[in-house]
This record gives structure tokens, sequence and C-alpha cells, in this order.
């Protein structure tokens, strides 16, 4: 049942014998260990498994492992270089906008890639692009506000 | 990885030498921490009195050590508690409190917390109890261990301890100047102080550190998706886990063909009675080997949700009446001197924690031995759960838990914690156990439905006469009315629960505020005043009189004009020594689709520890509660769960956050309160009264929104 799947992970190639019909949640996690990617309901309903694949965010828990072939794949393990943090990470931590945190990794894939193709989003566009992610917390209002300050930060720059 | 590597890496976490640790056994106790100053503290008695204390022979000290911490070289400052940290920071605002004691850097402060070998017992993580017991026993372990290094510095330089002064780690001598850091005190000292509960410490408002709105403590790990959860743990060589659900609850299994499963390669099936689970090398692997199982379960008829409410009142379903039970003066009497009486019923649905970190557990046998790493509110709870379960002594089990993706009160108990250590067992190897979001939202526990009926009346003057008030199976916290009232009678009737219920944030409080609340308008209204002036000419305490102006002064409340569609609402309470008041704007749609606009809550919990996790924690609060004030509802029939996945499961997301505005009444003359689960209980009464205001439309189900919504004029 393996099938020989190549792709960019977190700009490095990779090539896996995996069951292509693995979801790639599970083979990030298990096969690759990269656990910041996280598991919250595997049926695309929480955003908690959030990656971008080839710069747009999608749910890696709906994600089969073949479909990602000669693709382009970035976790949140991607965002950090050389200790350093991402703006959008760092607006998290500064805007402090997690509680448990658990669905923090996820926030941060979906909200860097809104960023990306959307560098001053409105409150409105906000909620639209970030409700498939679940905060049981609660913590929306900190992280559309850590949203807002990581744009800022890329508007001065 | 070979038996003997894994041995030895286990070994790192194999901790018998330890076991003892709070029973001041000195030789172990530096051994392992190195030298320095230890300072443990006794709990107060009722605390150590509570279930699960498996007491060991020879226990050296009256063994009520609830907390203790250690100063090291460099300074290093080792706090140990069985408290655990699941997103409501205390991880953070207990570091500050050390630090501020101590006068040491934050930075300087570790907290060991939730791991039973190493911290000592606790009851649990729950009913908002760290902040005014833990908080206060570290604050004092801290101050006493402060003592102990100044009167190292004065016998070191043979001066007057009176001119030595502690700060910054490290104590001064304001005479010569000499300055000498902890880390250096503390070289080759080994000296251990247990203090009581009374010794004195700072009050808050000579707070520095506390008081003040540090930063999450291990902050950096969240954002890079560096936490390890218990669901990032790994073992060498372990499995992963998945357990066969029966089809219906209380199911009995009749036949079971496993035979499919056994035969993939890699996989193990374990069947210990009605429990069946497979482990494999991966998950996928698991689940596929569990999808070929054939079983026969054979289950009773159940109650369902439609026969819920009758069957919870059902004579025959309440036990006795319970906790919670008051009566003062005569509900005949006052009843008779009312001039306006009103009777009503009122409903909470059961609804789920759906934690975003479902249960999940890793288990791990060596040498007779189990370790478990689970997110758990009860890490003690839960050791002992374990010892049961495999009839090992608890000092054979260790729990230890991992900061974890929240529990809501939901995460009590070992579930996945049992299951996984019953698959270690059998296959020998380490064993991962994450439920599936299915099974986190059907074999779980649910916060308990409820019917509430309440009979009053009120006097021309807008003062209550009588109050009766029947609490049927949601429980008894927040029962009791903090309005002032002669003539009441107050009583919670356990029932029967079709489904398993328990803890939940806020308990019964919830439910018990929304029917209060919601009658107290339906009063309001009946007598035509304005709803806050009416609960105002009812309320003696001037806290709870103090949240309520401000959050109608902040809200604007005198100066709303409700409009057809757009309405406003007030409620608001104390609980476990906080005291809320919200003010609510919604507005409802022709379709009668409702959206919360705008929240503005006023919330004293004492003195303020940490203002930042403080604000965070209310406005989550805040969100959390408008899932169950307008859409949460477990659907069952028949044992069955009807909809376990987020899809039909409703939970608050961006689209539904509305405007909110947090008030903090900083009371530095008040201990602080626990701030977890209080300001939860004002919502749903707020919106509710706002939907009566928006619509003419009185609701009183939670959730809100369960019921059609037809447009009628607006009420005020
Ligand atoms: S785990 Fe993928 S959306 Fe929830
Ligand atoms: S911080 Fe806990 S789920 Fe978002």
């Amino acid at each position: 049942m393996a099938d020989t799947i190549a792709f960019k992970l977190n700009d490095k190639p990779v090539q896996l014998d995996v069951d292509g019909n693995r979801p790639l949640l599970w083979v990030l996690r298990t096969d690759l260990g990269l656990t910041g990617t996280k598991y919250g309901c595997g049926e695309g309903q929480c955003g908690a498994c959030t990656v971008l694949l080839d710069g747009r965010a999608v749910r890696s828990c709906r994600t089969p492992a073949a479909s990602v072939a000669g693709k382009k794949i970035q976790t949140i393990e991607a965002l950090s270089y050389n200790g350093g943090l991402h703006p959008v990470q760092q607006a998290f931590l500064d805007e402090e906008a997690f509680q448990c945190g658990y669905c923090t990794p996820g926030m941060i894939m979906s909200a860097h890639a809104l960023l990306s193709t959307n560098p001053a989003p409105s409150d409105e566009e906000i909620v639209q692009h970030m409700s498939g992610n679940i905060c049981r917390c609660g913590t929306y209002p900190r992280i559309a506000a850590a949203i807002h300050r990581a744009a800022a930060g890329e508007a001065k720059k | 990885m070979t038996d003997k590597l894994l041995n030895a890496e286990l070994e790192q976490h194999a901790v018998d030498r330890l076991r003892h640790l709070f029973e001041v056994n000195r030789r172990d106790l530096f051994k392992f921490l190195g030298a320095g100053i230890v300072v443990g503290v006794c709990a107060p008695t009722l605390l150590s009195q509570q279930s699960g204390r498996g007491r060991s022979s020879g226990d050296a000290t009256p063994a009520d050590i609830a907390s203790w911490l250690h100063i090291g070289a460099n300074g290093k400052v080792t706090v140990f508690t069985g408290k655990v940290e699941m997103g409501q920071n205390i991880r953070t605002s207990l570091t500050q409190q050390v630090a501020e004691e101590l006068r040491t850097p934050e930075a300087s402060v570790e907290m060991v917390m939730g791991d039973t070998d190493l911290t000592p017992f606790d009851m649990g993580t729950f009913g908002s109890r760290t902040t005014p017991t833990m908080g206060p026993q570290l604050r004092k372990a801290a101050a006493s261990a402060r003592e102990a290094l100044v009167d190292l510095a004065a016998q070191r330089w043979q001066v007057d301890r009176a001119q030595l002064s502690a700060a910054n780690g490290s104590v001064t001598d304001s005479k010569s100047g000499k300055n000498i850091s902890y880390g250096e005190l503390t070289h080759g000292e080994k000296l251990v102080k247990i203090i009581g509960p009374d010794a004195p410490v700072a009050a808050a408002s000579q707070w520095h550190i506390a008081g003040a709105a540090s930063p999450k403590v291990n902050g950096k790990a969240f954002v890079t998706g560096a936490h390890q959860y218990t669901s990032d743990i790994t073992r060498p060589g372990m499995l992963y886990g998945k357990v066969l659900r029966p089809k219906a609850f209380n199911a009995k299994l009749v036949s079971l063909d496993s035979s499919a499963a056994e035969k993939m390669p890699g996989v193990k099936v374990v069947r210990d009675g009605d429990f069946v689970g497979v482990a494999a090398a991966d998950s996928e692997t698991a689940s596929t080997a569990l999808a070929t199982i054939q079983a026969q379960w054979n289950a009773p008829q159940q109650v369902s949700e439609a026969e819920l409410f009758a069957h919870l009142k059902a004579p025959g379903a309440s036990a006795n009446s319970g906790n919670g039970n008051r009566e003062n003066g005569s509900i005949q009497a006052g009843m008779a001197s009312a001039t306006k009486t009103l009777s009503q019923i009122y409903t909470a649905a059961y609804i789920a924690h759906a934690p975003l970190e479902p249960r999940a557990a890793v288990a791990a046998w060596t040498d007779n031995k189990l370790t478990v790493w689970t997110g758990t509110q009860r890490p003690f709870g839960v050791r002992e759960e374990l010892a049961t379960a495999f009839h090992v002594p608890t000092d054979r089990v260790r729990v230890i838990v991992p900061d974890t993706g929240s529990a809501y009160g939901g995460k009590h108990t070992g579930d996945a914690a049992v299951e996984a250590a019953r698959l270690s067992k059998a296959t020998g190897k380490p064993v991962k156990l994450v439920w599936t979001r299915e099974e986190e939202f059907t074999w779980a526990y649910f916060r308990p439905a409820g019917v509430i009926e309440i009979k009053s009346g009120v006097h021309d003057d807008g003062t209550l006469a009588a109050w009766e008030y029947h609490n049927y199976n949601s429980g008894p916290a927040g029962i009791e009315t903090f309005y002032t009232v002669a003539n009441k009678r107050i009583e919670f009737h356990p029932a029967d629960s079709p489904l398993r219920q328990g803890s939940y944030r806020g308990l019964a409080a919830t439910a018990n505020h929304f029917a209060r609340e919601v009658h107290m308008d339906e009063l309001a209204q009946l007598l035509k005043m304005d709803s806050l002036q009416f609960r105002l000419k009812n309320i003696a305490d001037p806290r709870l009189r103090a949240v309520f102006e401000t959050a109608a002064a902040r809200f604007g409340w005198s100066k709303q004009q409700a409009t057809p569609g757009r309405g406003f609402g007030i409620a608001g309470g104390f609980e476990k020594n906080g005291y809320i008041a919200m003010c609510a704007e919604v507005t409802a749609g022709p379709s009668g689709d409702v959206k919360i606009t705008r929240v503005v809550a006023a919330f004293d919990c004492g003195a303020v520890v940490n203002p930042n996790g403080l604000r965070n924690q209310v406005s989550g609060a805040i969100v959390q509660a408008i899932g169950g004030a307008l859409f949460e509802a477990i659907h069952f029939d028949n044992g069955r769960i009807l909809n376990p996945h987020f899809r039909d499961y409703r939970v608050p997301r961006f689209r539904d956050l509305p405007e909110i505005q947090v008030e903090l009444l900083d009371r530095k003359d008040v201990p602080s309160a626990g701030a977890g689960e209080t300001p939860i209980v004002g919502l749903a009464p707020a919106v509710g009264n706002a939907i009566f205001s928006a619509t003419g439309v009185r609701l009183r189900g939670l959730p809100l929104m369960a019921q059609a919504l037809p447009l009628q004029s607006p009420a005020r």
C-alpha cells in the first residue's frame, strides 16, 4: 500500500514511503515527529491542524498524503528561524493571544496565510478567514488583535 | 530502540527515591535537589482531609505539606505544587507570587506542577481554588525562605539582621553596602523549614511583581508549537491505541469477532471483560484494525432528550433533597403579603466541555511500575483510579500532567489514562491513546441538564416578598439568592441523570444564575420597573452593587432605548467569592437569528494578581458562555449521542464574537479569589433578557436559540 511521495516540507525536500490515503496530519505528527500541528477533530471543523499548502491554509487532517506530492508544505515549525520568531508568532506572543495554546499553531498558520494575501485585513475579513479555527478558550479578541498587530508591523517594513 | 535503552530512558523518570520527599527526608531531598534551603507549607487541614490521600507508613511529619520550594545554587528557585496548568495561567500567576515574596526575578523561578512523584498531594485544580489557597501558601513559603536567607546573611557577616534587606535575588547590608546572592548564601546549606498556613505575607497593596501584567511563562513554546501536550509525547517503542466503543451507553458486550484484526501485522487486540482495545504501530493502523472488529452489544432502553425534563422532575427520579437546601421565614406568609406573584420554569440542556485537546494519555509499565502522562485536573485522583484499576499500590503509579490543552472542568477523570495503561500492560510497550472528537463528545461527561422552578412575590415598592426555588438535577452551586428576601425556600433535588454528568466550569452556577436573573427581569417587567433599579433595590452587598453599577455605567444602561430587533439586558451575581455583572446588547433578525453585539462586564475578584492573564480569563469565559447561552446542546436518543461532531455541535467562533469590554475592580483590601469560573455565569441571563428587550419574547431554556423566535415588538 505504500506510495513514494516527494514534496517540499518547510523548505526542505522530503521523500516518504507511506500509504497515500493517510491524512497528512498523521504523517507529519507520527512519521516526521512534527507535533506542532495539532489534532482537534480530524473532520475539517476546527483548524487545529492547519498547515500551508503552496501558501494556502489547508486542514491537514483532510489532506491525503498523496495529494501533496510535488507541492510545498509549511508547518508551524517552519516559521521561527535561528531562534527568532516570525512576525505573526511575535504578535501572538505580544498580545498573549492564547490561554491553553492548543489552537495557537493552527491559528498562527491561518493568520499567516491571510496576511500573505491580504497584508492589512479588516475586522470583517479576519472574521471571514478565521471562522474555521476554533479557540475553545475563547481568545478570539486577542487573536484578532494579534493579526492587526502583525499587519501593522508588516506595513512598517 | 532496544529494551535496555528504553529502560535507561525510563529510568530518568523513575524517581522512587523522591517518593517521600515531602516527608522531609533531608538526605534524599538534598540528594535530588542539591544543597540549599527548603521551605514546606502545611495545608489548611480541610484540604488535606479530602479523599485520595494515600498515606504511607512511617510518615515523619503530619504529611500535610501542600507545597514546597527549594532555593539552590545559582539562586534557582524550584517550586513544587500539585496544581496543573491548562490555560488558566496559574503557572505564571504562581511564579509571580513566589518572585514577589522571595524578591527574586521571575526568570529564576521554576514551577514543577502536577507530578504525583514530585509534588505534594493536591486534590485537584478546580473550583477556582488555586488563587485563594495555593497562591497564599506559596507566598508564605517564599516569604519564609526570604527571611531564612536574611538570617543566613546576618550570621555570615555577624551583623544585626535589621540592617539587611533582600531584593533582586540577593541580600544587601545597608551599613557596609555588602551584597550576597541567594545562590551563594545557600551554598553548602541543608536547611529545612516547615511553616504553618498562617505565616505572614505582604499585603496586596505592597506588591511589585504580583499585581502586574507578567507575560505567560513559556509563552514562546506555545507560539512555536514546541510545547508538548500529552498527545505530543512519544516514548521509545511506543504503540498507538484505540478502544472499541459500545453502540450505546450501558451496553453489554454479547459477542465479539476480532479475528481479522488479530491477523493484521503488528496489531494486538486486547480484551478484558467488556473492554476491547487494539494497539498498533500508528494510529491509522489501529483505527483500521478496530473497524474490522465485529461486536454485538445489548443495550437497555434509555431516557431520550424528548422526555428529559419530565424525567428529571419525576418523583421517582429525585432522591431526597440534597445539600444546598435552605429555608427562612414563611413562603406562605410572604406570598400572601405580595402584591404581585410569578411562577415560572427554566431549563438547561446538557452541554459538552469540548476541550480542543481531547482526552489523551501515554502509559508505560516498567518493572511493575506504571507511569502515565495525561491531561487531567486531578493527577492524584487519576493515580488512585489507576491503582484501583490495576490492583497496585498508589506508590507504583506515577501520573504526570503536561500543561494541558484546556479542560473547563471536563478532565477530572482518568478514562484515557486507564485505557492506555490497560493496552500498555497487555502489549508490554508504552501506549499512546488520544480520544477522537467523536469519543470526546460521547464518552466524556456533560454539564448536568436541569429544570428550575421559581415562585416569587413582590411588593409594589419593588422589594421581594417571597422566593421559592427548586433546582432539579442541575446542581446546588450558585443556588442561593443574593437578593434580600425574608421568606425563602431554596432546594436542590438530585435526580437520576440519563447521561453521565459532572463538573463544568462554573458548575450549576450558570443555570442557577440564568433562572434567577431571568426571573428577576420578569419581575421587573411585572412591576414596570427598570431592571437595574429593581435589582439594586434588593441588593445589600456593596460589592455586588458596585459591579452592577459599574457595568451599567460603562455600558450606558440608562441611555439605551430598545428598538424592534435590537435590545439590551443586564444580569449578574456572586460566585466563588467573585462578583460579576454584565450588560449585553443583541440584535435579532427576522429569521430569529440572534447576534450578541456588545458585552460589558464588571468583575471584582479581590486583589488582582495578574491583570493581563485575568482579562484573558474573563473575556475567554464570556466567549465560552456564548455557546451555552445561545446554541450549545447535546442531543441524545436512547443511549446515543446524536451530535458528536463540531459540525452539529456548534461552539462559538470568530463570527459569534461581540465587542467585549471588561472592567476589573481591583480590591487590594480583600483576598484574591479565583477567576476561572465566575465570569461565565452572567452572560446567558444578560443575553436572554436582551432578547426579550429586542423581541418581546421571553426565553426560559438554555440554549436560548433552541427555540424558534417569533419577532414581536420590543419590551422596553
Ligand atoms: S483536526 Fe483538522 S480541522 Fe480539526
Ligand atoms: S487557547 Fe485554548 S483553545 Fe485556543
